[in-house]
């Protein structure tokens, strides 16, 4: 019973991998761009939420209301101000833009935050549970938040293959010259993709926040394991996003029952594997 | 056009008068580093054996990234990784720690060969994520490592310490010495790989990879080549350095920041592409430390915000802005072709 | 001169046009004139500066503000997607449908800008009804024919005063390309003017009233198209 529960919680901590992949297999796909500073950005949101929650006294639930726009209007921004500056045939200036992005939000939060720890607090519902069955119990907050990140993928497949929003994004993606003739300003579309992109960082950072414990320094170590979850599910399938999420997470949670040390490694050898013998991921997105 | 034009004889030259002048200088730089011991100070000999480290691990990155295109934000692994063997080979297998630094070297080396396999298997910003995760991986297993002190780390024992040099001033003296040897060494071996046939391709790839790949350049080798001489490069530079510091620690041996972070920012700002970026960049980097050394994550900050003004408006760099003006260069890389003047006779270039 | 100017002169008027890519320039002081209603045909060798010429009419390509002048205003300047909205729609060479996207999304897209206007989904399957029966296939899945059918109809959904056809019948079968040019009148008739470049120099004659013949980047012939003998129209092709 106790692999049973292990399972679950790795399946459940899965569904939080997968939004802080969704962000980012959302912007390669629009603009194959990579943003480095992804993590930092989750962490950044959680920051946010924190103050918000501190300076107005409110819970984390109407935190989110405020951190996701604000979140949304900071990617918009960045990528018409910066990001865009960056984006041609040359694979080093998003690369190495990002990454300055990355240690400036890093060091910033040291600055104004300094390395303590901190966490959001949520009330009754951090510690609540579900008593499944006999042995079998599932965090409520876990599983709220599972629940959050496959309505997450679901709203944005729908996006993307449901609306003139998505036929935008899928039509510069495939074609930006082109897509410029059917009257679509380039500039404005990738910064709306990017808005997208950090509003559900924005989503992911303030769940993170409830979820366990965050400073300045954990960014990077997000970012990694959303860019496993992309590479283990198969790029360019949001659903397939999920599942290498889901994938991650149970290998991180069989590692850590084995020893504690060895969470991480777990999933970094999953993903190894993956790398060595289907590098396409498990399931990519057949070209049509 | 006749055919005597085209018989024109012509040599392909790396030196011309200016760049010969620039060597020169340089060379004299050299012997005064060799005396360094008799000149400088012992916190001056830390800073320039921190120089000479930087120079090389950002002249190395510069060969991954600014010339065979391989953008690593994971070369950290192999400087944990030299670092960690160079403590495993003193203290387990009993080899003299200056020995221990070539060999760190090469199984650095070697090591590189399953890892190239697997991360190879991914493009462009994804295979720069991959050398962090397999950086990462690195961390983690030499924490696992209790021999060598886990998590927290260990410090290298005295009887070690001993066989270097007899005294402590020998010590600090001999450390200085195979730091500075292993900067001219390790530019020497980037600037014969450069002018060989090998670094006319690794040229032709930074230059326009699809043009080089269409031209026969075997792409996928040359970089093989130059990602495992990168981290032979980089496992000896870190067995180096912690032989300096005497004390290893996972976080330290595999610091982003110290061995990723500010390498690179270091080659942006001198310049990628070109080889005396990496030394100009060093320059300012530390130029730029010693006077606002005080303000720790702020400095980090401003160095990444720099890096990106430099990335936008002078992709190339300060040296690269130089060439540009000036058409300079100090190491001998270049090769000019220069025609023989036309009195030749026809006759004779036919041989 | 053919009457075709409106109120307030032609509807396109290109005035000394250049284009560059990079060092090398491709067009060199080019002038033509489009009337409202009128089909206008540029023809020339590869490499004449035809597709640069309806690039840079596009917005694609940068230009003098002055050096293209739509229904009275200067529009040089203007970045492509900016040139849609007034009015003036590229079937760009090659087709270049969107991949990832169905035929009928190909269409959608097009109608972006919700430009009003006689063009709508169902006036462009009754134009085109191949494309009906196939709206939600990948337009990939399509036979050439039918992915240009998708790429004018496309432009035609952005409710265009003028079209601009770069190359509609390459890589085409004679019998398509028939076909196609069979469907221009109903487009012009509702009050679109054409320019139409081309290599098929006899359907080009056939289906434009002017033309134009671009030798090297420059204007190698201008005139009517019942004027444009074969003599004169090799000369222009060619150059001495």
């Amino acid at each position: 019973m106790q692999w049973v529960n292990t399972i679950v919680q790795g399946v459940l901590t899965g569904g939080l991998y997968a939004m802080f992949a969704a962000g980012l297999s959302l912007i390669f796909g629009v603009m194959r761009l990579v943003n480095i500073a992804h993590g930092d950005f989750i962490v950044l949101a959680a920051y946010l939420a924190l103050v918000v929650t501190e300076a107005l006294g409110i819970g984390p639930l109407p935190a989110l209301l405020m951190v996701v726009p604000l979140m949304a209007a900071i990617g918009y921004a960045l990528q018409r101000g910066l990001l865009n500056r960056t984006l041609g045939d040359d694979l080093l200036p998003p690369l190495l833009v990002t990454f300055g992005v990355s240690v400036i939000i890093q060091n910033g939060l040291l600055e104004l935050f300094t390395a303590d720890s901190r966490r959001l607090q949520a009330g009754a519902v951090e510690v609540a549970t579900w008593q499944i069955s006999q042995g079998l119990s599932v965090g409520l907050l876990p599983l709220l938040q599972f629940v959050a990140a496959v309505a997450v993928i679901g709203a944005l497949q729908a996006l993307f293959y449901r609306t003139a929003f998505g036929r935008a994004f899928r039509a510069t993606s495939d074609d930006p010259a082109v897509a410029q003739l059917m009257g679509l300003d380039n500039r404005h579309v990738f910064g709306l993709a990017m808005a997208l992109s950090l509003a559900v960082v924005g989503l992911a950072g303030v769940l993170l926040a409830v979820r366990s414990n965050f400073d300045p320094s954990i960014g990077p170590a997000r970012l990694i394991f959303g860019f496993e979850a992309v590479i283990i599910g198969g790029l360019g399938n949001l659903w397939g996003t999920l599942a290498g999420g889901i994938v991650l997470g149970v290998a991180q949670a069989i590692g850590a029952q084995l020893d504690p040390g060895w969470q991480l490694l777990a999933g970094h050898f999953v993903f190894l594997a993956v790398l060595a013998v289907r590098p396409e991921g498990l399931f990519p997105r057949i070209r049509g | 056009m006749s055919a005597a034009a085209f018989q024109t004889k012509f040599n392909v030259r790396f030196t011309d008068r200016r760049s010969a002048i620039s060597l020169a200088a340089f060379a004299a730089a050299l012997v005064a580093l060799v005396c360094a011991p008799w000149w400088a100070g012992r916190d001056t000999l830390y800073l320039l054996e921190e120089i000479f480290a930087y120079v090389a691990l950002a002249s190395l990155w510069n060969l991954l990234a600014g010339y065979a295109g391989l953008v690593s934000i994971g070369q950290q692994a192999y400087v944990g990784l030299g670092a960690y063997l160079l403590f495993a080979l003193t203290i387990f297998a009993d080899i003299p720690p200056l020995a221990a630094i070539p060999l760190a070297g090469l199984i650095g080396a070697a090591a590189a060969i399953p890892v190239a396999a697997l991360v190879f298997r991914l493009r462009g910003h994804y295979f720069a994520i991959g050398t962090w995760v397999v950086a990462e991986v690195f961390r983690l297993l030499a924490s696992q490592v209790s021999a060598l002190g886990g998590g927290s780390g260990t410090s290298l024992p005295a009887s070690i310490v001993i066989a270097i040099a007899p005294s402590r001033a020998m010590r600090e003296f001999v450390v200085y010495w195979i730091a500075l040897a292993l900067v001219v060494v390790i530019l020497g071996l980037i600037l014969l790989l450069l002018r060989s046939r090998y670094g006319l391709a690794l040229t032709a790839i930074r230059d326009n990879e699809l043009a080089a790949r269409s031209n026969g350049v075997d792409v996928a080798r040359v970089k093989f080549v130059v990602y495992v001489f990168t981290a032979f490069g980089t496992a000896m530079v870190g067995a180096l350095i912690f032989l300096q510091k005497l004390r290893i620690s996972p976080d330290a041996a595999f610091s982003v920041n110290d061995w990723t972070a500010f390498v690179i920012f270091i080659t942006v700002i001198g310049g990628i592409g070109r080889i005396e970026g990496p030394i100009i960049g060093t320059i300012v980097f530390f130029a730029l430390r010693q006077t606002l050394a005080d303000l720790g994550a702020l400095y980090l900050l401003m160095l990444g915000a720099v890096a990106i003004i430099v990335m936008l408006w002078a992709p190339k760099g300060i040296w690269g802005l130089i060439v540009q003006k000036l058409d300079w260069q100090i190491f001998p890389l270049q090769r000019r072709v220069v025609f023989a003047p036309p009195a030749e006779s026809p006759a004779r270039s036919q041989t | 001169m053919p009457d075709a100017n409106g109120p307030t002169g032609p509807l396109l008027e290109v005035r000394d046009l250049a284009a560059f890519y990079g060092d090398f320039q491709a067009l060199f002081g080019v002038s033509i004139a489009v009337g409202r209603g009128e089909v206008v045909a540029i023809i020339g060798a590869n490499g004449a500066g035809k597709s640069t010429l309806l690039k840079s009419i596009a917005g694609l390509m940068p230009a003098r503000r002055d050096a293209i002048m739509f229904d009275g205003a200067a529009i040089g300047d203007m970045p492509a997607h900016e040139v849609v909205a007034r009015g003036i729609a590229l079937v760009p060479e090659g087709r270049r449908l969107f991949a990832s996207l169905t035929v009928e999304e190909n269409l959608l897209i097009g109608g972006q800008l919700r430009r009003p206007g006689p063009w709508t989904l169902a006036r462009v399957y009754a134009l085109f009804p191949a494309l009906a029966e196939r709206r939600h296939l990948p337009s990939t899945a399509l036979s050439g024919g039918q992915q240009q059918m998708v790429a004018l109809g496309r432009a035609l959904m952005a409710n265009p005063k003028l079209l601009l056809c770069d190359e509609i019948s390459l890589g085409l079968a004679p019998i398509i390309i028939r076909d196609i040019y069979a469907r221009l009148p109903a487009i012009v008739a509702e009050g679109t003017s054409l320019v139409i470049v081309e290599q098929d120099i006899a359907q080009a004659l056939a289906a434009a009233s002017q033309v134009y013949c671009l030798q090297e980047g420059r204007v190698a012939f201008a005139g009517a198209a019942r004027d444009a003998t074969r003599e004169a129209v090799a000369a222009a092709y060619f150059g001495e």
